[in-house]
């Protein structure tokens, strides 16, 4: 079983060699001449103003949440599915009952207004 | 039953050498293998896009270098390699320098669950399903490493918008991943391509496919899967026209090659789990007695999906970002947890097996006719409250109507 993950680490490992090497090499055979206005911000043309990292919209931290929330639901599911051949009465019951509890969270959030991009 | 890992660890124990070094070896040359499939299928891909995407517009398309302009994507990327690497002054070097290294490790590492024939398969995980929903995550960090460290207003936009649209719509492809789990009871890759069998008198033909018993959770991770490869109906994070190009924008040479191979090989491997998970895999006529054929089917598929999503990309316009998450969040996601509802009730009744696989066929075509019914009705009826359908959400309410003049 663990042999399996072996498997996994080595490729782990290869999978972060091969970009590795690319960008080297890349950075090997191009020319390196930078200038002061080369390795400014690039917008366009348009000199940069003020500090990049500025306060952005919230909407984005909500969908953040919101995504936590069912993403923990979602892993509940999944050991679930596995075993759902085996489950007897009270499991399915139990089951519909979650995922039910889950379609309602939903809705009280598109109640709330949570899910309104504004 | 064909499994490479096993036949070839044994060939080297054959020729003396210890269980774990025999072991040790065989691993290094999957992977390598694997690890190396990567960016060769890219250059395949590109060309594949460049053509189809020229077919779609009336144009030739590369048609210069080789036959059929096939060496125009290796000139390109011999061309990137000779590109200057330039690093804004003000980046912040670490982050900068990880985020392309760590969306191509993402997009390399999900090869490791695919099946390409019966047991030719890089690790069989008895998690694979949930090996990949894992592995998504890390294409979203990378994206946003690569927004925020830029030191660029329009590339950090960019990697928030990312982040929101790629979070929303991974809800709705894992739960429709959840669909060929609850039928099959396993999330090894390889047995549900093996699953997906269908005898005709004693013979395979191989076209038992998911996608007949639940054809909308198929349709619902195409979907999310054009969205999370961030193909054109969803491709607002690049959007050239307000962000230049995205969180990419300060990124040149090789470091934006590798964000574009990323990009190519996500697209086809999410095409590739669709094809494992719902259109049977490496199944087809004669696989049980050739399983090398496998592969052969396998790639067809793969392929035909993949010219489908640049079909769409062809074809669609780009949505807008409150449509797109409006879609996600509002359409999809109470859609697939109906449709799990509905098959985890219909796999309980007390029926033969084949009646069950009807009622949750018949009931995904219900359940989607109801759900886009109401919502349809929904969504109409919010366009006539705000009256307006083409006014801004923000100014809903602040416009009035211009004074009346008297005597006018």
């Amino acid at each position: 079983m663990l042999n399996n993950y072996a498997f996994v680490l080595i490729l782990s490992v290869l999978a972060f060699v091969l970009p590795t090497t690319a960008v080297v090499l890349g950075w090997i055979l191009g020319p390196k001449r930078p200038d002061p206005i080369k390795v400014s911000t690039y917008e366009s043309g348009v000199e940069t103003i003020g500090d990049t990292w500025v306060q952005f919209k919230a909407q984005y931290y909500l969908i953040g949440l919101i995504f936590l929330i069912f993403d923990v639901e979602v892993i509940f599911l999944f050991p679930i599915a596995l075993a759902y051949q085996q489950l007897t009465l009270f499991g399915v019951v139990a089951t519909v009952t979650f995922v039910v509890i889950l379609l309602m969270g939903l809705f009280l959030e598109w109640r709330k207004g949570a899910l309104e991009w504004q | 039953m064909l499994n490479w890992s096993a036949a070839l660890s044994q060939f080297l124990m054959n020729l003396g050498l210890p269980q774990e070094v025999a072991l040790g070896i065989t691993f290094f040359i999957g992977a390598l293998v694997l690890a190396s499939i990567g960016p060769v299928l890219a250059l395949v891909l590109i060309h594949i896009t460049r053509k189809v995407i020229s077919r779609i517009q009336d144009r030739l398309g590369p048609n210069r270098l080789g036959p059929w302009g096939i060496f125009q994507s290796a000139a390109d990327a011999v061309k990137l390699l000779s590109k200057e690497d330039i690093r804004p002054a003000e980046a912040d070097v670490i982050a900068y320098t990880m985020a392309p290294l760590l969306a191509v490790f993402g997009v390399i590492m999900s090869l490791a669950v695919i099946p390409f024939a019966n047991g030719l398969i890089g690790v069989d995980l008895n998690v694979g399903v949930l090996y990949l929903v894992a592995l998504g995550s890390i294409g979203i960090m990378s994206a946003l490493m690569a927004g925020w460290s830029s030191n660029n207003k329009y590339a950090l936009l960019a990697g928030f918008r990312v982040v929101a649209q790629l979070l929303s719509y991974e809800i709705p492809m894992v739960l429709a991943m959840l669909g060929p789990v609850l039928l099959v009871g396993s999330m090894r890759m390889n047995q549900i391509a093996a699953f997906q069998r269908l005898e005709i008198a004693g013979f395979n033909i191989g076209a038992g496919y998911t996608a007949f018993i639940i054809p909308a959770m198929a349709m619902i991770f195409f979907i999310s899967a054009l969205a999370e490869s961030e193909q054109t109906p969803f491709d607002l994070l690049e959007a050239e026209s307000e962000l230049i190009a995205g969180f990419h924008i300060e990124y040149s040479g090789m470091k934006f090659a590798m964000f574009f191979l990323a990009q190519f090989l996500n697209s086809f491997f999410l095409g590739a789990i669709m094809v494992t998970l719902f259109f049977g895999g490496w199944q087809g006529p004669f696989v049980d007695q050739l399983p090398i054929l496998g592969v052969v089917y396998f790639l067809i598929k793969c392929f035909a999906v993949y010219v489908v999503m640049q079909w769409v990309r062809g074809t669609f316009p780009r949505v807008r970002i409150d449509q797109m998450m409006d879609f996600a969040w509002k359409v999809l996601v109470p859609l697939v947890l109906l449709l799990i509802l509905w098959q985890m009730v219909a796999l309980k009744l007390p029926v033969p097996t084949w009646i069950q696989y009807v009622s949750v066929f018949v009931g995904n075509i219900v359940v989607v006719g109801i759900v886009l019914g109401v919502l349809g009705r929904y969504f109409r009826g919010e366009q006539l409250r705000t009256k307006r359908a083409f006014e801004p959400k923000s100014l809903i309410g602040t416009m009035q109507p211009a004074p009346e003049t008297a005597g006018d």
